[in-house]
């Protein structure tokens, strides 16, 4: 069965695909019985009134990027540069840019 | 059945001759693989950071309004609130108490969040697992705050939130307003924002800007804006997406360039041979066509693979560092896959089908000359 090279690569092909189908699944199985959490989050969300998801602890704009000003990575002290690492993964949120537009 | 038949030879023989080059070609899968593997990580993650960011802020406050003072967000004042309230379509107007406290015993920043509930419970706290784990206390354990005088107030750790919702609650600590304005001095009749709910949700741009018409220097925050804000900060187009793409875009490249340049000396007269021993030019190109499938397919298919298990069962390990930046207090969550098919359909025609051509054109190139011309050079 296993003697031709291009039976190898089929069966490497058929594997892959297979465990492509097990990653669907699983991602499908994760997501519905995930559910139950998710409304407990939402619960404590609406509970708190959050406003962000706590991804990043390090500086005030990054923990609640939508609350933030544009100018905020900024303002410690005049020409101060932003310095923070993780204010360089996230952008800019879309409301801020619209709210500075109609300064 | 012969055509099947023709093609299984083809990549016999085409395995055969990758298998001679046996060192250049694992090495370059392994790149390959790897690409694949970092481009797919970034999209499964950001994907899911706003899905989940979707569908657990969904129930956030409709707006929020702050005030701005010399650009900066102050304090406001809570006899705002009569006058928001006053705003047709305004169903209620409530004030939120919350601020960022700086732990100089562990370096970390908590997020401390004044709940009506709590305002029975002056002396305790509801902290997240994020602090309870950055702090090594549990339930009954004793959290000294350092007020705006130098002072210490020691509170006790009535619960923890479930680890379960540590996305969201990490870093939170749950405190009573007198606590809350103890520490920070905060005075009476001052909030840190306001929360609206409103009547008809259409309404909302009307009432915001009602609000700044009535208080020029408050700002509202939508609900809907809140949702965009996640959507746009994993975009593709910007910061740790931007930057992860472009080195795998120019890696990339240069695997392709290096195929799109021209074959080895070795490659040109393998071709050379084969046409010679009769091998027609249309069944060379279906021969370098299968090499470069074989290449991009197999990179392919285990890259997203292992892209999946690093970020759905690694917890994305190999980001990590990138992620906690200066933080030291850092939530440990487990994300939901959500898989788009139409991402992955992207990566596959952006790095397969762009490799399998950049494979066939020299070859055509060399196909399409005299063989002996071709061995000769």
């Amino acid at each position: 069965m296993l003697e031709r090279k291009s039976h190898l690569f089929l069966l490497f092909v058929t594997i892959s695909v297979l465990f492509w189908g097990l990653m669907f699944a699983h991602a499908v199985y994760r997501q519905r019985a995930d559910e139950v959490l998710f409304q407990q989050k939402r619960a404590l969300v609406g509970w708190l009134g959050l406003t962000d998801l706590c991804l990043f602890t390090d500086a005030r704009y990054t923990r609640n990027p939508s609350m933030a000003d544009m100018n905020t990575p900024f303002q410690d002290y005049p020409l101060s540069f932003e310095h923070f690492p993780s204010g360089s993964l996230l952008s800019l949120p879309p409301h801020l840019r619209a709210h500075a537009e109609d300064r | 059945m012969q055509l099947l038949e023709k093609h299984k030879n083809i990549i016999d023989f085409t395995l055969s001759s990758l298998w001679r080059r046996k060192g250049k070609n694992i090495s370059l899968i392994v790149v390959y693989t790897f690409i694949i593997f970092l481009v797919a990580s970034v999209m499964f993650f950001t994907h899911s950071i706003r899905k989940e960011a979707a569908l657990v802020l969904r129930d956030a406050p409709e707006m929020m309004v702050q005030r701005l003072v010399a650009g900066r967000h102050e304090l406001i004042p809570v006899r705002y609130m009569d006058e928001i309230g006053k705003i047709r379509g305004v169903q209620s107007v409530k004030p939120r108490l919350w601020g960022y406290y700086y732990d100089p015993a562990n370096g970390a920043n908590y997020t401390l969040v004044v709940k009506d509930e709590l305002k029975d419970s002056v002396g305790s706290v509801r902290v997240g697992s994020g602090v309870a784990r950055s702090l090594l206390i549990s339930e009954n354990a004793a959290i000294p705050f350092k007020t705006h005088d130098g002072a210490y107030l020691v509170l006790k750790v009535k619960s923890i939130i479930p680890s379960e919702s540590e996305l969201v609650s990490a870093d939170l600590v749950l405190i009573s307003e007198g606590d809350f304005r103890r520490i920070f001095a905060i005075p009476d009749g001052y909030a840190t924002d306001l929360t609206l709910n409103v009547r008809n949700s259409k309404e909302l741009t009307t009432i915001a800007a009602k609000i700044t018409q009535i208080f020029p220097d408050t700002r509202p925050i939508l609900r809907d804006e809140i949702l965009r804000t996640y959507d746009a900060v994993f975009n593709w187009r910007g910061g740790l997406v931007i930057v992860v793409l472009s080195c795998a875009f120019f890696a990339f490249i240069i695997l392709a360039w290096d195929k799109a340049t021209g074959l080895s000396a070795e490659e040109k007269r393998e071709i050379g041979i084969l046409k010679a021993i009769g091998w027609e030019t249309s069944d060379v190109l279906q021969m370098k066509f299968w090499e470069g499938v074989v290449v991009s397919l197999s990179s392919f298919l285990l890259g997203v693979l292992l892209a999946y298990l690093h970020v759905f069962f690694a917890s994305s390990a190999l980001f990590e560092s990138a992620l906690k930046g200066w933080s030291v207090l850092y939530p440990e969550f487990r994300l939901t896959p959500f898989i788009q098919a139409y991402h992955i359909a992207t990566l596959f025609f952006l790095t397969v089908v762009p490799y399998t051509v950049s494979t066939i054109v020299p070859s055509w190139r060399a196909a399409t000359i005299e063989p002996d011309s071709v061995m000769r050079a």
